[in-house]
């Protein structure tokens, strides 16, 4: 493994790779995100932007009640969700549970949806909290019912005792297994590690091992993606970039709830990484709720009048 | 002539920003000065002051990291709700102390006034009580003064929506929350005043509001552990010493006041003084 | 790799029609508009269009505005509580915020700056100050000056052109609060938010004479300034006239603040949050077109991360949005007037001329209007004409340092001393620094931040005194402070 010749493997190489990261200012951090979100998108630009976004949701069911008609119903709105207007694009992916990849997959198939991706949960989302060998097993589990990508969590409790090689290694090896069977997301569960300067640290850890995408949240805790989070973790994709020629993909997920939100992400794109991440290959964004809302504005927008939930179908 | 029969008020508690009976549905009853019958107060018990710390804590939080700019506006907007009201707040005084009509008008508008003197103190308190402190060495060392937390008190009998204000406005403006309980004699303007607060973006549970008796109420704030300040300005003196007894089993600060003044609003206050070495 | 969209984003205009602007105006005297003379015309600086035609007062409306303050102070405002003209405060406070968007699109109308800016900082900032102010009429006792503190009386107040109403709101609060009448004149090219303001008086039923607004240009100043019914002068412009109306009432019993010029240090440590701090020059000599006295237009970075700062910067200037300032996502909006658009290109010029290297943000500027793009200077050195004099455009001005006393002695080597700028991530070296340097506000990991409470002023040639905070009161009142 090279690590784009940025750390050798081990932990001295780890430690004073990450030691070597500028801070973040937290106030200043969030005023930039606040600047940002107070972009008037309209029009043209908002019209586009909608698109855009429904073509980069990650059309997500993770509950414990998950059944196979629950998971069928979702991915019939991902392929189509508009029935009564095919201009409306399909999303990125759907987000399922391992044990729920076969069925998404062949349920996608039947409605037509063999550009649509199926990303699975692994590692023992959402807590991350289970033995190297399960973890594993989870990950092939998926990899082999026919998931396109996987959406890791990493170990949390390493990483705020400092064990970073440990979270580092596990990237690697869950890297490793998806070859070249699927793109590697890795979730930071951003609300627990808290501090602007740790999501910093996380990305470029993450990226270094391999990841394709960084995610910032399970979408089980608040705070999610809030805001300035998603601009650091942009600053650290656009940086990385910078230091090794390569694009890696950003993805929010949770407290994204309706199309203003979401297109105060795609500025926050637009503005700190640049209009190259505004492609569902580098950009998704991880939500339920939020799909239906990009319809009614779409609609009001096409429609010129308010649109109501009726005419939205639910998955 | 008419004879519209009117549609009178019951008068409840105000507890985390609603209106609730009291959990014991007691009452008791409130006369005119000229002996009629005006109406059935709750007679809070321990119980509602229980519930009434519960909200005020939990609102400590979000109404101390206020700035001082909001706060100082949210005061200054009880003043403005207050003032649009201002014969509701006459008339009650009239019917209950049977106080003259020139009288009932000066208190209310000396209690709109002192609401906007105390709103023009939250951006200030903090330059006037705060300082940068020479210490001898090289360390920046500031005096940060802060509220401390959950402040009880009890209003004075008289004058019953001046003298209630003088108690809430100066422990709040700095972030303290509050549970306060009115005249026993004269409640009503301590309930209307709740009303004013309940349309002034005052958040839930910063200030709450009981009606009942001292002897009752007084002990069991004195004895709270999670109650940080007593102001007992609404309290006979005879009964101080022991609520300072009571008092001391949690170290809390126990005041009581004459007139509105900055102290009233220092006395809920901590100071923290912190070092920082200059250096490169 | 697909072709990369470009999400541009279309133009989001805020309405004009919520403001109604007169074809003439004359001064608001003795509480009511009275009819003026020798009107010029007043441009949107963006467009060129002729927005409406101000007066010029002269002898006779500058002695009729200071006429109708005396009268008002002695008759009125001297003999109030400061409990009762505190409300009055509070009540033109609160009519500010009732119309701010209309003084937000107003001001952005004649003055050039976005939008965004005038909703969002200027106007919210002004009825602060009034709030502010407001509450301290009625508590001068505590305010630490002494218990006896008397106000001058009537103050003349000239202010610029850069922030009309946030200036006017500096000026007109503290010395209401103190107990002080008012002759104000705004600046020739920004008057039209100073008379809407007069209306905001007589909606709060201020006292008539209390505060006056004369319009006109340098020649109105001049005459408020030797007037011998003024007892009290503030002064927000330019060193070089500052200069000239210290030496004017120098044999005067007149008490005088000004607030003057600058040319700030922004200094940047090795071991700063990077990216912030690129926000921070950016916001520090972009924010308001770079027409702020105190605003961070000479850059001083640690030599060992200057290339990677500004190659950051570089990136970072790319994005700003030049243009429509009536457009809620323009980030930089026009230079105030031509007068002020040939100064910045003077003394660019200069800097190519010395040798220094020039990069411009790219970007596409409007056909008319008054118009510079964002640009940095690297290769500067403090022998350069534009390290040292004041530029009030958007030009930065690069140099380097190795030691941190090194950048100190490079940013306290100016007669200015308004502000100073200083990012690092170790708080003991942020604590140094702030104490080495000789300026009146030092921002730490920001900039350009103004609050009420916060007093603002300058050392040496940047001014006398400060506004803002308890400081800010002892300019107004007798005895206390400067004389």
């Amino acid at each position: 493994m090279s690590f784009y010749g940025l750390v050798d493997g081990t932990d001295t190489s780890l430690k004073n790779y990450l030691g070597s990261l500028s801070g973040v200012d937290q106030v200043g951090a969030d005023a930039r995100a606040a600047m940002l979100a107070t972009r008037s998108i309209k029009t043209t630009s908002k019209r586009w932007a909608i698109d855009m976004a429904i073509s980069m949701v990650d059309l997500t069911t993770l509950e414990g009640a998950d059944t196979v008609g629950k998971v069928q119903a979702l991915c019939t709105k991902a392929v189509r969700p508009d029935p009564t207007d095919l201009t409306v694009p399909s999303v990125g992916a759907v987000c399922v549970y391992n044990d729920m990849v076969a069925t998404a997959r062949k349920h996608l198939d039947l409605v037509g949806g063999q550009h649509v991706g199926v990303a699975a949960v692994s590692t023992a989302f959402p807590s991350g909290r289970a033995s190297m060998p399960v973890k594993l097993r989870d990950t092939r589990d998926a990899l082999d019912a026919g998931a396109s990508e996987i959406d890791m969590v990493i170990d949390r409790g390493a990483f705020l005792s400092g064990h970073y090689i440990d979270v580092f290694n596990e990237i690697v090896a869950i890297k490793e297994l998806c070859g070249t069977r699927a793109h590697l997301k890795v979730i930071f569960e951003t609300g627990e590690l808290v501090t602007y300067d740790n999501v910093r640290k996380a990305s470029f850890l993450a990226m270094a091992a391999g990841a394709d995408f960084i995610k910032t949240s399970t979408g089980k805790i608040a705070p999610a993606a809030t805001a300035p989070v998603v601009l650091v973790m942009l600053e650290a994709v656009r940086d990385f970039y910078s230091m090794t020629q390569q694009r890696i993909g950003v993805k929010p997920a949770g407290g994204i709830r309706n199309t203003k939100d979401a297109i105060k992400q795609l500025v926050l794109v637009n503005e700190t990484a640049g209009p190259e991440w505004l492609t569902p290959s580098l950009f998704r964004i991880g939500a339920s709720a939020l799909l239906n809302d990009l319809l009614m504005q779409r609609m009001k927008m096409d429609t010129g009048y308010y649109a109501s939930p009726a005419y939205v179908t639910i998955d | 002539m008419s004879n519209r029969i009117d549609v009178k008020k019951t008068y409840k508690l105000f507890i985390n920003g609603v209106f609730p009976r009291t959990e014991s549905g007691r009452t008791y009853e409130v006369k005119s000065a000229k002996g009629s019958f005006i109406a059935n107060p709750c007679l809070a018990s321990r119980k509602d002051l229980k519930d009434a710390v519960v909200a005020a804590r939990a609102a400590h939080h979000g109404w101390n990291k206020a700035t001082a700019y909001n706060k100082g506006q949210i005061l200054y907007r009880l003043a403005e709700m207050l003032e649009g009201r201002r014969a509701q707040f006459v008339d009650e005084i009239i019917a209950v102390t049977g106080a003259t009509k020139a009288k009932a008008e000066k208190e209310v508008s000396e209690s709109v006034d002192r609401l906007v003197w105390y709103a023009g103190w939250s951006d200030k308190i903090s330059s006037l009580s705060g300082a940068l402190n020479p210490v001898a060495g090289p360390y920046y060392n500031f005096t940060i003064p802060e509220s401390m937390g959950v402040v009880a008190a009890i209003a004075p009998e008289t004058p019953s929506l001046l003298g209630l204000i003088d108690v809430i406005a100066p422990i709040i403006v700095s972030g303290n929350t509050l549970v306060v309980l009115a005249s026993s004699k004269a409640p009503l303007s301590a309930m209307s005043f709740a009303e004013v607060i309940a349309t002034s973006d005052v958040p839930a549970g910063v200030i709450n509001i009981l009606t009942g008796m001292k002897d009752e109420i007084a002990p069991w704030m004195a004895s709270h552990m999670d109650i940080d300040g007593f102001d007992i300005t609404g309290l006979a003196t005879k009964k101080h010493a022991e609520i300072r007894t009571s008092g001391a089993e949690n170290l809390k600060r126990i005041f009581a006041f004459k007139s509105h003044d900055p102290a009233r609003i220092l006395a809920f206050m901590e100071a923290k003084t912190v070092w920082h070495p200059i250096g490169l | 790799m697909e072709t990369p969209v470009s999400f541009d984003y279309a133009s989001a205009p805020e309405s004009r029609a919520i403001v109604s602007i007169k074809p003439k105006y004359g001064h608001f005297i003795a509480g009511k508009f009275v009819a003026g003379s020798k009107h010029f015309p007043t441009i949107n600086p963006a467009t060129e269009e002729v927005l409406s035609h101000i007066a010029l007062a002269g002898k006779a409306e500058v002695d009729a505005a200071v006429k109708a303050a005396r009268k008002a102070y002695t008759t009125t405002w001297s003999k109030m509580s400061g409990k009762e003209r505190g409300k009055y405060l509070f009540r033109i406070a609160r009519i500010m915020q009732e119309r701010a968007r209309e003084f937000a699109v107003l001001e952005t109308l004649d003055n050039g700056k976005p939008i965004r800016e005038s909703r969002d900082v200027d106007i919210p900032l002004a009825a602060a100050h009034f709030f502010y102010h407001a509450g301290w009429a009625d508590k001068l006792e505590f305010a630490g000056l002494g218990t006896s503190t008397k106000p001058h009386g009537v103050a003349g107040q000239i202010i610029p052109w850069n922030f009309p109403l946030l200036m006017l709101a500096w000026k007109v609060a503290p010395a209401l609060a103190t107990g002080n009448t008012v002759v104000l004149k705004p600046a020739e090219s920004t008057s039209l938010t100073a008379l809407l303001f007069a209306e905001v008086c007589q909606q709060a039923e201020l006292p008539a004479g209390v505060v006056n607004i004369v319009t006109g240009d340098g020649s109105t100043g001049a005459l408020i300034v030797n007037h011998p019914g003024i007892d009290k002068i503030a002064f927000t412009g330019s060193t070089e006239v500052g200069k000239i109306i210290a030496r004017a009432v120098a044999s005067t019993p007149k008490s005088v603040t000004l607030e003057l010029g600058g040319k700030a240090a922004n200094i940047i440590f090795d071991d700063a949050a990077i990216d912030e701090a690129v926000e921070g020059i950016v916001n520090g000599i972009f924010f308001n077109q770079g027409h702020v006295c105190c605003a961070g237009s000479r850059l001083i970075l640690q030599e060992n991360v200057a290339d990677e700062v500004l190659e950051k910067l570089k990136v970072r200037m790319a994005k700003i949005r030049v243009g429509d300032p009536m457009d809620k996502n323009t980030d930089v909006g026009a230079i105030n007037s031509k007068e002020q658009l040939a100064k910045i290109i003077e003394l660019t010029a200069a800097g190519d001329a010395e040798g220094a290297q020039r990069w411009s943000a790219p970007c596409e500027l409007p056909s008319k209007g008054f118009w510079f793009a964002p640009t940095i200077f690297t290769g500067v050195t403090q022998a350069h004409r534009i390290a040292r004099e004041e530029i009030f455009g958007p030009v930065l001005s690069v140099l380097t340092f190795r030691t941190p006393q090194e950048a100190i002695d490079k940013a306290n080597n100016t007669p200015f001393g308004l502000s100073a700028g200083v990012w690092s991530e170790k708080g003991s070296r942020i604590l140094w620094a702030t104490q080495q340097l000789r300026a009146g506000v030092v921002w730490a990991n920001t900039f350009n931040k103004f609050d009420p409470t916060s007093p603002f002023g300058g050392y040496k040639e940047s001014g006398w005194g400060r506004e803002g905070g308890r400081h800010g009161l002892s300019a107004y009142l007798k005895g206390v402070g400067h004389e």
